[in-house]
């Protein structure tokens, strides 16, 4: 296997010197990071800091400025079936004419390739994902029928489907019910149990240390990151969200300028 | 009404072009982008006036091809004006086909001094002529019907091979693209779908038909269903049925006011605007009929509940029945609510009617009291955490009481007595 140069193998997600501009407004700047294996890692840092953008940067969905990100050591597109993404839950139309299944199914779309039907035995891994997140009565639901939770559940669902290495998640807990977030961490634990990495963006900070185990603190820059325990310290939050890191804003404001 | 084959014929070629358009059309509808039909099918203009002037011919193959380019040119420049321009996609669409289809005009005009392209023709076009235009080889289908029927064919062949990849790219573009199913590839295949389509029908039935095929069936079968394949059989059904009604209303109403028929490609467009507001009217999904019938359940549901909760407070104060006046005018209601609900309440043996007076029943008064315990209760709760107005207390249970689940009651927990000292009624 050829392997880029300054690229682990070894890791799931290798990013090297990654810049990110949104129209010539650098997001992201000169990120480094192998993320671990097997591992739940979770992305924390203020509105803006280029988290969702991180996720996004990985998956090719954003155009990168500069640098590099290898999945086990080779590019994305070469490796997509590795990789699920649950997106943030708005950034879908939910009033779409789908039932759940139906956007669950859509997780198994690469296995079954272009241009070919949808097979029983897709239904059937759809309908299982639907069960383990508890939501396999409303398979024939509406989506637009469903609660924000159930909806994001969907969405852990279809990712399941996918039956991927690496999960890479945004905002997964953001405003759900109770049963909901039970039901996340719960498919988290059975993920790590089955040796898969997955990152999660993550806005609560109080439960940082109960659901991950590695923490990535971002600020467009990556501040810090390791296993929570070393890394989750008072002193490196507050550099992340306190400081403003008020030159580099001004930096890239001044670029955007130019 | 007098129907000869031509009338036959221009129904099928209505019927084949609206449901060519249906399809491009529901995928546009379910991406938000209806109006990059509209678009599309004015930037046709243009197009066949470049095929024209370049190649000194009315080859409909260099005219589908002029269109089709010029089509895509407009999806990609409405594209990078909306990146780049920091326009909305409206506004984006807007100053692209406005432009492009002024700039087929003057083209156009161009090419009139040559040979006979008429832009009303283009616009309005001449659905009741299609007949007299047959193919070379005599068979008696006019080239309208082929033309449009090809059409169909290619793209009902079209949404049944990339069926699941038009669902994943409408539905989450971001997802489609990380599985490698290129959301810009659909969508330039789409636009070109939308583009041969409009040429294919603007000659026949004119794009004005072309762009309300494009919008209104398709919006009309997302009021009806919500399932993705339901969007297609429904639009691709509502258009053929709006050719139909155009036409036989063509040929028909005027008639009754003394008029000779009108125009058809017109009366196709107007019926798919009345389809759609039948619709809108009786969808059983979200439908006025459906909202109207949920406010006037949910209005008796409460009267039902009153009923039972006056009746209840009365006995609490030794007394028994009530004429239905009287009930009407402690609720607050009108007689005529007051006296469906009474039959209902009674049908269900909830109430009891001797003589004129109605009184609880056994069942009628433990249901009663699981009311009244809520409408206590409430006001206890609200009494707690947001004092308030005693009066007001009474205002906010009452709505309160009518939406409280078992579980809720569970919650507001087992006080005995209310705010204004009455006894709560026991749980059963």
């Amino acid at each position: 296997m050829k392997v880029e140069a300054g690229h682990s193998t070894t890791s799931p997600v290798s990013i090297h010197d990654l810049t990110v501009a949104y129209q010539r407004k650098p997001v992201l700047w000169d990120v480094d990071l192998d993320i671990p294996e097997g591992k739940l890692i979770a992305i924390v840092g203020p509105n803006g800091a280029g988290k969702s953008t991180l996720i996004k940067a990985v998956l090719d969905l954003v155009p990168k400025a500069s640098g590099k990100v290898m999945i086990y050591g080779r590019p994305f597109a070469k490796q997509r079936k590795l990789v699920a993404y649950v997106p943030q839950r708005e950034s879908v139309d939910w009033d779409f004419p789908i039932d759940a299944l139906g956007v669950v199914l859509m997780g198994r779309y690469n296995k079954i390739g272009w241009c070919k039907p949808v097979r029983k035995q897709d239904s059937k891994a759809a309908m299982e994902s639907l069960e383990r997140v508890g939501m396999a009565d409303f398979a024939r639901r509406q989506i637009s029928q469903l609660s924000g939770g159930q909806q994001q559940r969907v969405f852990l669902a279809r990712a399941l489907t996918q039956d991927a290495t690496i999960y890479l998640m945004d905002e997964p807990f953001a405003s759900v019910d109770a049963t909901t977030e039970r039901a996340i961490v719960k498919v988290l634990g059975d993920l790590r149990s089955l040796g898969k990495t997955v990152v999660v963006v993550h806005h609560d900070l109080q439960t940082v240390r109960e659901y991950f185990d590695h923490v990535i603190l971002l600020n467009m820059r990556v501040v810090a990151h390791g296993p929570v325990d070393e890394v989750f310290t008072d002193e490196n939050l507050k550099k992340t969200y306190g400081g403003r890191l008020t030159l580099l804003s001004e930096a890239a404001d001044r670029l955007a300028r130019h | 009404m007098t129907w000869s084959i031509i009338d036959t014929w221009i129904v099928i070629i209505g019927g084949l072009c609206a449901a060519g358009c249906a399809i491009p059309g529901a995928i546009l509808v379910l991406r938000k982008m209806s109006l990059m039909g509209d678009a599309i099918s004015h930037t046709v203009l243009p197009g066949i006036a470049i095929a024209f002037l370049i190649t000194g011919s009315r080859d409909p193959m260099a005219m589908l091809i002029g269109s089709v380019v010029v089509g895509l040119v407009t999806a990609f420049l409405v594209q990078a004006i909306q990146t780049f321009g920091k326009v909305e996609a409206g506004a984006s669409m807007g100053i692209v086909f406005t432009v492009l289809f002024a700039f087929g005009l003057v083209l156009m005009r161009q090419a009139v001094d040559h040979v006979d392209i008429d832009p009303d023709c283009v616009l309005y076009g001449s659905i009741e002529l299609a007949w007299f235009d047959q193919d070379p080889e005599g068979l008696g289908i006019p080239r309208g019907a082929i033309v449009n029927g090809v059409m169909l064919l290619a793209n009902l062949l079209l949404l049944l091979l990339f069926y699941k990849e038009f669902k994943i790219t409408s539905f989450d573009p971001a997802l489609a693209k990380a599985q490698g199913f290129q959301p810009s590839f659909m969508h330039y295949m789409l636009m070109t779908m939308t583009a041969a389509t409009a040429v294919a029908a603007f000659e026949t039935v004119g794009s004005i038909l072309v762009v309300a095929m494009f919008i209104v069936p398709p919006a009309t079968a997302y009021l009806l269903t919500n399932r993705f394949s339901m969007m297609f059989i429904l639009a691709i059904f509502l258009s053929v049925l709006a050719a139909i009604i155009g036409h036989i209303s063509a040929i028909t109403i005027p008639t009754w006011f003394g008029f000779s028929g009108t125009s058809t490609a017109g009366a196709m467009a107007v019926a798919t605007g009345a389809l759609f507001l039948v619709a809108w009217v009786v969808s059983p999904l979200d439908g006025m009929l459906v909202r109207m019938w949920h406010l006037f359940s949910t209005r008796l549901h409460v009267v039902r509940e009153d009923i039972l909760g006056v009746l209840w407070r009365l006995e609490e104060r030794g007394q028994k029945e009530l004429l239905l006046v009287q009930l009407s005018e402690a609720i607050g209601t009108t007689p005529f609510l007051v006296k469906i609900s009474l039959q209902l309440l009674q049908k269900r043996n909830v109430v009891s009617k001797t003589k004129l007076f109605w009184s609880l029943t056994d069942c009628g008064r433990k249901q009663a009291a699981a009311i009244v315990r809520s409408h206590r209760l409430w006001e206890v709760y609200l009494d707690k955490h947001f004092p308030q107005d005693v009066h007001q207390l009474h205002q906010s249970a009452e709505r309160l009481e009518h939406i409280t689940t078992p579980e809720m009651q569970v919650k507001l927990g087992n006080a005995k007595e209310d705010p204004h000292g009455s006894q709560v009624p026991a749980d059963e």
